[in-house]
């Protein structure tokens, strides 16, 4: 209703200056024509002038009222390391081009006005003058010529690649797609696995990522926001599964394309804490009202300020709405993130239909199955006088059925065994060995010795001294689930190590 | 009464000088009698084809300015409904049952963009201004009876207007008209699954396009060819008006880029229709996995910009000849440093052709190669920066009327400096890294393209106005129109360097999906309403164009601005052949006004004795 309100005014105002022109016209026609068009000229003369202080003071005040919005001025600063330059060469570039820009619009409508047509004043008939043309080539090609080779100092320092060499970078990789961000993180091994787009799977493997590359087996798919080490430095491999998209970080002066079939990258180190970044704008009047409009006790807009990234090249209806939150966080608090991060294989695809080593190991398996039994140890040994956490079960040690043959897939858990028996030379350990309740009492009792003795053999081969190892059978008697089941009898078929002493 | 004495000064010139191609001999009035067909409609008559192209030029800038006061309202009243937009737009505005808000598919207004753009850049500020004026005045200010082939100049016409059809039909399509902005990069604009504009709204698109390259070919052809062979006698390339300089330069542009396009456009058909992969590779859309591998969109990039970046200039040159011509008139002194002038233009076309990857550099290509392009992109503005600095100096000393087209010329030379001024900064890549795709860019290429050009086109309108209907345009409303539209210009656009600093991204059907761009409401209204308003300044020319056509003041002399040039000595009502006797024979350079004591002496005055030529 009001938009057609509006519209009829524009159009009453618009049928009035009509009328306004025709009546115009006929005055001056009355008036004398030369006349008219002296006194029109003298005007506009005037209007030129006004406009040119308007247009100017238009300038300067924007320009003061809208300073605290731009990226780098205010309480904006550019929140990557080479950031900053590009914004120090945006001003450079602004003084001299500003320097242009006032004194051309001053000369153009000053002449403007100070030339109008006058009585009596006739035109100077000035066709050329060499020597203020080579003055004004030569001057603007040297301004320019100062600001190509200051641009691309900064231009060939930001973008080219990493050095392989360089081990002093994380590697993550953004994958674009209709309409969200997939972010990867390589995991232990520090390196991106293989993606073939054929092998794309929206319900299980969005990304494609090719699992027989044992590379994937540690990577992470992260969902909600993802985390950066200040400090450090960082290539984003990016790329798309569908359309272009582009990697677009704006406080961190990160922009590139994400293509399809042709990945791209980019190379920064984020310089200022996500916390930091808020303390920056923190009492600044725009910042300190509530981030949502409709909770004025919630949080101020400081409080609620995160790093974004979102899409800069047009990918369709949804394009408007690719936003992931980067956090930028200290070196600690990333670790822990990291650690708190689940491989993508071995939660969701490991063992299912999808996986190409199901039922074999696969060493990013071993390796997390190393770490849990490090830290478990560690735990045990750093509190000697808490012995509840002393007992710790070796899960994946096995027998071939019915026999103490250990099963050549128990080696990797006894090899951690032998590592930390090692690291620690003051530790002994107790094996037990556990049945469940099924079949012969008395056979399992000699089962369960049998196959303690077969892993404290295992060992002693390895070259731990057999003082330090003690082998117990206990056969079914300390079931740590019911026998009813297959699973509870599974779970009570076990090997245990107890850490004896920390002390001998 | 000095004019009289004018007039009949040009004709004894005429007559006494003039170079006798038996016009009248050969034709017989055969070749050029016409009825109303062939007169109005499938006209042969440069003049005529020029107002063809001005007037469905004109109906398409309506067209696209209107698409773009309904998506600036998406924009600046993102929660406003728009319901009243019904009855227009249809099943674009979907009606919230509940609270009856209506609002705009996102599809649509991705649409409406792409359609704004590809509108004002190719049928609007190409067609629609280097067709209208080079047709208008390559043989007026020559001296020649018409364009070298009349037959595929109407030609050049007539594939315009197929492909006008054909881009204003795809606009009725239950899918929408294409939607992938107007450079239509692929993989979006090559897969039907990516969007819905980019089925049969994509196809209809190309063929437009492609149609539309057949015209600008033909024109140009024409164009080149009649700089070339059809200058009248003593009519030097360097008595040539800059104007033709402009034109002849954006012809020669026209020829070597839009094949190029047209090539560009061929890969994508064939990608789109017969399972090529020059552009695609690897790509997983809508659950599938598609079998195109080993392309690359960015060459498609390369195609486009290696037109694309000619093409701005392809707008602009027409539009800088036009200002340089209305400007030596209405100050009533020669354009300061005319051979530098065509020097420039001359410097401009050249670099235009290896500066195209500035638009590239954040696309991907290696970024060793953007050295290069930096380098020559920021060359581009030396001859650039020239111009500004001779209009200017054009103006010192000057005896100025300050009448419509003056001032837009005047306005033109703003808008160039502000817009061409923020393309230093673009084309530093290491600051583009920041800006590319942002607001910053929309506010630089609309000032120093959009509106520049736009200003090019309005002198020319006003200025000319006379020659092509024999009537004036009202000055008062015509002044009215270039300070509302100088105002307004940069109310809309100015404020948009500060969104773009900020980091706002361009195309973006909302701001408010993110924290860091969404704050700047009421800085998006405030553009919205500047942008209604200079809407309706433009109306107030089309009326005024319109209306003057029937009602505005008589022309009652030849030459009533009291010009130099050679469109100035026809008839005022002038039939298909320009002069009616012999052509005019040129003896001088086109700027020589307030030489020796003397207002203006026209081209076809012959040296005095002793005078010399002062350029
Ligand atoms: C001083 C000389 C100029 C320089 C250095 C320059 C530089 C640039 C650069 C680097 C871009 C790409 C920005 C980006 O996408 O990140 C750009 C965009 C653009 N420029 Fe210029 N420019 C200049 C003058 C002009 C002129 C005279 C025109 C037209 C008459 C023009 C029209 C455009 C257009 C249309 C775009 C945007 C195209 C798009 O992405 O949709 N520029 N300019
Ligand atoms: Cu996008
Ligand atoms: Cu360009």
């Amino acid at each position: 209703m009001t938009a057609l309100v509006i519209l009829l005014i524009l159009v009453l105002v618009v049928i009035i200056l009509i009328q306004v022109g025709k009546v115009n016209e006929l005055a001056s026609k009355i008036r004398g024509e030369e006349e008219a068009e002296q006194q029109s000229n003298n005007r506009t003369a005037l209007f030129c002038l006004l406009f040119l202080i308007g247009f100017m003071i238009y300038c300067v005040y924007t320009g003061f009222i809208y300073k605290d919005i731009v990226l780098w001025y205010g309480p904006h600063i550019s929140a990557s390391e080479h950031g900053g330059r590009i914004d120090h060469l945006f001003n450079v570039t602004l003084f001299w081009t500003g320097i242009v820009f006032v004194l051309t619009h001053v000369l153009l409508f000053w002449f403007s006005y100070k030339y109008r047509s006058q009585k009596g004043v006739n035109q100077a008939y000035i066709t050329h003058n060499n020597t203020i043309e080579y003055l004004w080539t030569g001057i603007p090609a040297l301004v320019l010529v100062y600001l190509v080779a200051a641009g691309l100092d900064v231009w060939n320092d930001v973008m080219p690649d990493v050095d392989p060499n360089d081990d002093d970078y994380i590697e993550i990789e953004a994958v674009g797609q209709q309409y969200q961000w997939e972010i990867r993180y390589p995991g232990e091994d520090g390196k991106l696995g293989t993606r073939n787009y054929k092998l794309i799977d929206p319900a299980t493997n969005n990304i494609g990522m090719d699992f027989t590359d044992e590379k994937t087996h540690d990577d992470l798919i992260i969902s909600g926001d993802f985390y950066l080490p200040v400090g450090q430095k960082v290539r984003v491999r990016i790329t798309s599964k569908d359309v272009l998209h582009n990697f677009y970080l704006p406080h961190h002066r990160v922009k590139m394309d994400a293509i399809p079939g042709l990945p791209t990258y980019f190379i920064f180190t984020p310089s200022i804490l996500t916390a930091d970044y808020r303390k920056r704008l923190k009492g600044h009047p725009d910042w300190e009202v509530p981030a949502e409009a409709d909770e004025p006790d919630g949080p101020k807009r400081w409080e609620a300020f995160d790093y974004e990234l979102a899409c800069a090249e047009l990918c369709g209806k949804g394009h408007y709405s690719m936003r992931r939150v980067l956090k930028v966080v200290s070196q600690r608090e990333y670790d822990q993130w990291l650690k708190d991060q689940k491989s993508f294989y071995l939660t969701n695809i490991r063992n299912t239909e999808g996986d190409p080593f199901k039922g074999q190991l696969v060493k990013a398996e071993i390796a997390s199955r190393s770490k849990d039994f490090l830290a478990a140890v560690e735990q045990a040994v750093s509190t000697p006088e808490d012995v509840s956490d002393d007992l710790i079960n070796l899960e994946h040690v096995f027998y071939q059925t019915g026999s103490a043959q250990l099963r050549d897939d128990s080696k990797y858990e006894l090899d951690n065994v032998v590592s930390v028996l090692n690291k620690y030379k003051t530790v002994a350990i107790e094996l037990g060995g556990h049945t469940d309740s099924t079949g012969n009492a008395g056979a399992n009792q000699v089962l369960s010795q049998s196959r303690a003795e077969s892993v404290r053999n295992y060992l002693i081969q390895k070259g731990i001294p057999a003082t330090r190892l003690q082998a117990v059978g206990f056969g079914p008697e300390k079931p740590v689930d019911t026998n009813d089941t297959d699973e509870g009898r599974q779970n009570n078929r076990r090997t245990e190590m107890r850490i004896l002493t920390n002390n001998i | 009464m000095a004019d009289i004495i004018t007039v009949d000064r040009d004709d004894v010139l005429l007559k006494k000088e003039g170079f006798d191609d038996h016009f009248h001999d050969h034709h017989h009035e055969d070749k050029y009698k016409s009825n109303f067909i062939s007169h109005y409609i499938f006209s042969m008559d440069h003049k005529m084809i020029a107002r063809q192209f001005l007037i469905t030029g004109m109906l398409w800038a309506i067209i696209g300015a209107g698409m773009s006061i309904i998506f600036r309202l998406q924009l600046g009243f993102p929660d406003e409904s728009l319901a009243w937009l019904k009855p227009l737009l249809g099943k674009w505005i979907t009606i919230n049952t509940e609270t009856g808000m209506g609002s705009l598919q996102p599809e649509f207004y991705y649409a409406l963009v792409t359609m704004h753009g590809t509108i004002i850049v190719f049928f609007v500020l190409t067609a629609g201004l280097s067709g209208t004026f080079s047709n208008l005045l390559i043989p007026l200010q020559l001296g020649a009876r018409d364009m070298a082939s009349p037959f595929l100049n109407m030609l050049s016409y007539w594939f315009f207007f197929m492909a006008s059809v054909v881009m204003f039909y795809s606009l009725f399509l239950s899918t929408g008209p294409f939607s992938g902005g107007w450079t239509a990069y692929p993989p979006l604009s090559a897969l039907p699954q990516a969007s819905m504009g980019s089925g049969t709204g994509m196809t209809l698109w190309t063929i437009s396009l492609v149609l539309f390259v057949v015209s600008v070919l033909l024109g140009g052809i024409n164009y080149i060819t009649t700089v070339l062979n059809l200058r009248t006698k003593g009519m030097t390339f360097w008595r040539m008006p800059l104007t033709i300089w402009a034109f002849f330069v954006t012809a020669i542009l026209g020829l070597l880029s839009f094949p190029v396009l047209a090539s560009g456009f061929f890969l994508l058909m064939c990608d789109r229709g017969l399972g090529t992969s020059f552009y695609l590779s690897e790509i997983f859309i809508q659950g599938s996995a598609l079998d195109f591998a080993g392309g690359s969109p960015v060459l498609y990039q390369h195609l486009f910009w290696f037109l694309g970046h000619p093409e701005v200039y392809i707008i602009i040159l027409p539009a800088m000849g036009l200002v340089s011509e209305v400007m030596a008139v209405h100050a009533r002194k020669p354009i300061f440093g005319y051979k530098f002038m065509v020097y420039s233009i001359l410097a401009i076309g050249f670099l235009s052709f290896i500066v195209w990857a500035h638009h590239m550099f954040m696309s991907g290509v290696n970024p060793f190669i953007s050295n290069f392009f930096v380098v020559f992109t920021l060359i581009i503005a030396v001859p650039s920066a020239i111009k500004v600095f001779n209009w200017i100096a054009t103006l010192y000393k000057g005896d100025l009327r300050l009448n419509t087209p003056m001032l837009f010329s005047i306005g033109f030379v703003s808008m160039f400096i502000s817009g061409g001024l923020t393309g230093v900064f673009l084309g530093n890549s290491a600051i583009d890294i920041q800006q590319h795709d942002t607001y910053f860019v929309v506010a630089h290429f609309h000032i120093v393209m959009g509106i520049a050009a736009f200003f090019g086109m309005f002198a020319g309108v006003y200025h000319w106005y006379p020659k092509m209907f024999g009537r004036f345009m009202n000055e008062t409303l015509g002044k009215i129109h270039f300070w509302a539209t100088l105002i307004g210009a940069y109310a809309i656009f100015w404020p948009m360097h500060y969104l773009g600093l900020a980091g706002v991204p361009r195309r973006y059907y909302r701001f408010d999906s993110f924290d860091a761009f969404g704050s700047f409401g009421e800085m998006n209204m405030f553009i919205t309403i500047a942008a209604i308003v200079v809407f309706f300044a433009q109306l107030l020319m089309v009326i005024n164009f319109f209306y003057s056509m029937y009602y505005g003041k008589k022309m009652t002399t030849k030459n009533p601005w009291g010009a130099t040039t050679l469109e100035w000595t026809t008839p005022i009502k002038a039939g298909h052949g320009n002069w009616p006797g012999k052509l005019p024979t040129v003896h001088r350079w086109p700027y020589d006004y307030g030489k020796d004591g003397k207002d203006f002496i026209s081209q076809l005055e012959p040296m005095a004795e002793g005078e010399t030529e002062a350029h």
